[in-house]
């Protein structure tokens, strides 16, 4: 039997990358919350097989793992944010809402961004009490609509895979195709066009 | 006297750039050169300001380099002119390697065939020709820039002077020779050549080999681009070159499938 404490010493003592790859592995797979830092903090060594690692035992984790990704975003670091924000994204606990609008709105990294705006289209809306679903879907509307605008083709694609997520809210659909109307007669990019035109065909009622 | 560096902070207007590029301060031309090209200045007088910049004798390095002459290269790509494209050619003959450089890569963008001669020239000599020059960071020709603009171009009559390229001891020499070869002959086993050489080598020549499939818009490799040991962001970029390759509307089935590729890396 072996403790979670001896899993967590294993990474942070790892000398090698071969080593510190098989402790990540056994502490994910582990599914103990006393991890969840520890993996989180894996996010922050600059080492993306690692990394990919860590995520999927944070996402498996789920609920458990909202508050520590939220409390221990990195800001310093952006590479680790934008795993966080792709966690927090994949787990779609509503809690994260705040994170990921700001992150969305104002990262000024791309990475971070596009997992961000990704995320605020898949969130669990049913887990949020019903007095505040409506104003929450609003806000993540306003904020992809206002980044559908963005400099960066990469941001605008995002924000268009966002809103195709939030369409699945009927109350939503209407408004977002109307969007997707505007960028579809703006947007002059071969990728943002084409993602448009997926998008506007798969919310479209058949 | 103002100092340069004050000028650069001050925003250009369109007719102040085409006047600084015959300023008497040097770094004022330099500049002026690349705030067109960035700004993407259509006018005629500018670009005609450019084309005559090409010449210029005045801005030197000490090795003999002509910094106004690389800017206005670069800039006058971009612009999109092909009236730029008989300097340019000339261009590919000075004697600075980073002007022959920024020619052939504006050439590139375009794709006059009447570039094709002046281009496939700096091939001659072949493989054993093109190596090292001792003490600088570069080969004898931008052999990687000419061949990309033989193959942008579809310059077919220069595919056996690109071939022996291929076996090139430099890595990103062989996947610019390879991407042209699959732009000029279409076969696919030059695509797949690229495929195979995005799962070797290191991350830096996994981004060259990325960007290489992304312009040659090589839709079997969609796959492979999506799981490689690369950042999402180099990814996305080789995603988008395939989606530009084969926009139409209605979306195929191979667009959609390139889309959905492109989500999961978001």
């Amino acid at each position: 039997m072996t403790d979670t404490a001896d899993l967590i010493r294993a990474v942070e003592q790892a000398d090698t990358p071969p080593r510190l790859l098989a402790a990540v592995k056994t502490l994910a797979k582990a599914q103990d919350e006393a991890g969840i830092p520890t993996l989180i903090a894996v996010l922050g060594y600059n080492n993306p097989v690692a990394a990919e690692i860590a995520i999927d035992g944070l996402i498996q984790l789920g609920s458990a793992s909202v508050q520590p990704l939220i409390t221990l975003l990195d800001e310093y670091n952006y590479g680790a944010r934008a795993y966080s924000i792709r966690a927090l994204a994949a787990i779609a606990d509503p809690r994260a809402l705040d994170v990921l609008l700001a992150a969305a709105a104002t990262d000024f990294a791309p990475s971070v961004r596009r997992a961000a705006a990704k995320g605020l289209g898949g969130l669990h809306w049913d887990l949020l009490d019903s007095s505040l679903r409506s104003t929450a879907q609003t806000k993540a509307i306003e904020t992809l609509t206002s980044i559908a605008q963005d400099a960066d083709w990469s941001i605008r694609y995002a924000a268009i895979v966002g809103l195709q997520g939030l369409a699945g809210v009927p109350d939503l659909r209407e408004s977002i195709a109307s969007v997707f109307a505007q960028i579809a007669a703006a947007d002059t990019d071969a990728a943002v066009k084409a993602r448009v035109a997926l998008a506007t065909q798969m919310i479209s009622p058949s | 006297m103002m100092e340069p560096s004050e000028e650069y902070a001050a925003p250009l207007t369109e007719p102040d750039a085409i006047a600084n590029l015959k300023s008497p301060d040097l770094s004022l031309r330099y500049y002026a050169a690349w705030w067109l090209g960035k700004n993407r200045t259509q006018s005629p007088d500018a670009i005609a300001s450019l084309i005559a910049a090409l010449d210029d004798e005045d801005d030197r390095t000490e090795l003999g380099g002509y910094p106004l002459r690389r800017n206005a290269a670069r800039a006058l790509g971009k612009l999109g002119d092909r009236s730029a494209v008989p300097g340019l050619i000339r261009s590919l003959d000075c004697p600075d390697f980073y002007v022959r450089e920024a020619a052939a890569q504006s050439l590139e963008l375009l794709r006059d065939p009447s570039a094709t001669p002046a281009l496939m020239k700096l091939l001659e000599g072949g493989v054993a020709s093109a190596m090292p020059i001792p003490g600088r960071p570069h080969l004898a020709e931008p052999y990687e820039s000419v061949m990309e603009a033989l193959g942008a171009i579809g310059a077919s009559e220069a595919v056996s002077l690109v071939e022996p390229f291929l076996q090139h001891p430099i890595p990103r020499v062989q996947f610019a020779a390879t991407r042209a070869m699959y732009q000029l002959t279409g076969n696919e086993m030059y695509g797949d050549r690229l495929v195979q050489a995005l799962a070797e080598g290191d991350v830096k020549q996994k981004r060259i080999v990325l960007a290489d499939l992304g312009a040659i818009g090589y839709l079997p490799a969609a796959e492979a681009i999506a799981c490689s040991d690369a950042e999402n962001s180099f990814k996305l970029l080789a995603l988008k070159g395939l989606i530009e390759s084969h926009a139409a509307e209605p979306l195929s089935t191979d667009s959609i499938r390139v889309l959905n590729l492109m989500d999961t890396l978001l």
